[in-house]
């Protein structure tokens, strides 16, 4: 199993079809690349540290907006893996795929989402 | 009262701890971005002396000196000013000012910090000395560039609107001087030594803007019009910083936004004179204090390199691996050492910058920005 877990996400309620596909992409991560499962740690880092150029190192916004997740409820995390893939043309928001995967992305998004409110 | 316990209990302290009194002139500090402290270190004998705790959330913070190189006027993302005394080693004042705040400047007399805030968008100035607001300059966007300027005065840009302010000091309550039409979503600014030009970087549209302060009324100047982020706009992963503004004798060398060079301009005419080819999206290029080489460092996923340009040849000469997460760079006010801090790898590396030659590495918690205390007399930093 990878190092992270649904444990590390914490519970939620609106999880049903994302946390499928996750558990789905947390699989085929394990299986087919397995030597290069998804690392938790890895992903908090680059989300507060790198995108925290941007949006902050505890995500409250910067020059970007905030990301906290009372912020970002009402988006759907396919959303969130879409613009974190391909960016906001027009905006100072990148495309993150020339450098992390799909599963990562989505990972990044569900942790956004699911982020403990401060 | 309190203050007078305050001298007393400081005055006790330094009065067994150091029988010498304390000179400041080769201290600097480094921000530790995830504990919110800062760590007094000592240029000649490339050691820390002391970690200052409480200073909040210190995510791309800067900080700025009095003119007497005692006081520190720390700058924090949470818009919390922290004047910080590092001859007695503590925190004299704080105020948190604003809800997001991204950096500051001191007046030349020292007697005038100011903050640049996002949210919300604009500026404050406090006294100094007791860091009470003096005045609130709202802007409506979010402020970049806050830089001082000679006579009294502080220069500052918006991202959203794209003007650029001159707030006078001189005659007591601000005399504002609005700049328009300095191009789309600038993203940083800088001022040269000499205080005369006023240059901010553009992310919406190509090129560069400057300003002639010396003019009676200073006009938009465009810089390298036809450099931009190309037909396919380039991602940019972490925006340049322009405040190492590096002037390397006759020209001045920029970051450039999204390309992976860095940009020779001549500092009379503004006319492009050559490109480097650099090893990624550079964020600080910084000269020497002589001048002849110009160290960068670049954005993720390739920050664990700096590259060394020779300004005579604008070649690189030297290729180094400080390790992951290089954040910034900074000389001693002579140039023979270079430190640099080292995110990830929780270290300030200290460099030969002739020999290249690694002379220490000093423990610092997650560090970011290293700022010596010559700083307080140059005009911009």
């Amino acid at each position: 199993m990878a190092k992270f877990g649904h444990a590390n996400i914490g519970p939620s309620s609106k999880r049903s079809l994302p946390s499928a596909l996750l558990t789905l992409a947390v699989l085929v991560a394990t299986s087919a690349l397995a030597a290069d499962v998804l690392d938790g740690d890895t992903l908090k880092r680059l989300v507060h540290q790198d995108c925290g150029s941007c949006h902050g190192l505890s995500l409250k916004g910067g020059l970007g907006p905030d990301l906290r997740s009372k912020t970002l409820e009402h988006y759907d995390a396919e959303v969130l893996t879409g613009v974190i893939l391909d960016g906001i043309p027009g905006t100072a928001m990148p495309p993150w795929r020339p450098l992390i995967s799909e599963e990562e992305a989505e990972w990044i998004s569900h942790y956004l989402l699911e982020q403990e409110a401060e | 009262m309190k203050h007078l316990f305050l001298s007393l209990a400081a005055t006790l302290i330094m009065t067994t701890a150091y029988a010498e009194p304390t000179a400041t002139g080769d201290l600097g500090l480094v921000i530790e971005r995830a504990q919110g402290s800062v760590l007094l270190v000592d240029q000649s004998d490339r050691a820390a002396l002391a970690r200052i705790e409480g200073l909040g959330d210190l995510s791309h913070a800067s900080l700025v000196y009095s003119p007497d190189e005692r006081f520190a006027y720390v700058f924090g993302r949470d818009g919390g000013l922290t004047k910080v005394d590092i001859v007695t080693r503590q925190i004299v004042n704080r105020v948190v000012q604003a809800g997001n705040a991204i950096g500051g400047a001191i007046s030349d007399d020292g007697q005038l910090v100011a903050v640049s805030n996002y949210e919300p968008g604009g500026v404050r100035v406090f006294d100094a000395n007791t860091l009470e607001m003096v005045a609130d300059i709202p802007t409506e966007g979010k402020t970049i560039g806050l830089v001082d300027a000679p006579g009294r005065r502080f220069v500052f840009t918006m991202w959203d609107t794209g003007e650029t302010w001159i707030a006078d000091f001189s005659a007591g309550a601000p005399e504002i001087t609005k700049i328009l039409d300095m191009g789309k979503n600038p993203y940083d600014a800088l001022i040269t030594a000499n205080g005369r030009t006023y240059i901010t970087g553009l992310f919406g549209e190509d090129g560069l803007t400057a300003l002639d302060l010396w003019a009676e009324t200073p006009e938009p100047i465009r810089v390298l019009p036809n450099y931009g982020r190309g037909q396919e706009e380039m991602p940019v992963y972490k925006m340049p910083h322009l405040e190492g503004w590096a002037l390397t004798g006759r020209e001045f060398v920029l970051p450039a936004v999204g390309h992976h060079e860095v940009l020779w301009i001549d500092a009379d005419t503004l006319e492009e004179t050559g490109r480097t080819q650099t090893h990624g999206q550079p964020v600080f290029a910084i000269a020497r204090p002589d001048g002849r080489q110009v160290w960068v460092n670049f954005a993720h996923p390739l920050n664990d390199t700096i590259q060394v340009i020779d300004s005579v040849s604008k070649e690189i000469v030297h290729e180094l691996k400080p390790g992951p997460a290089v954040l910034h760079m900074e000389f001693t006010p002579r140039g023979h050492e270079v430190w640099i801090s080292v995110r990830d790898a929780n270290k300030v590396m200290v460099y030969d910058t002739r020999t290249f030659e690694k002379l220490r590495e000093i423990d610092a918690d997650s560090p970011s920005g290293i700022f010596f205390t010559a700083r307080a007399h140059r005009t911009g930093l």
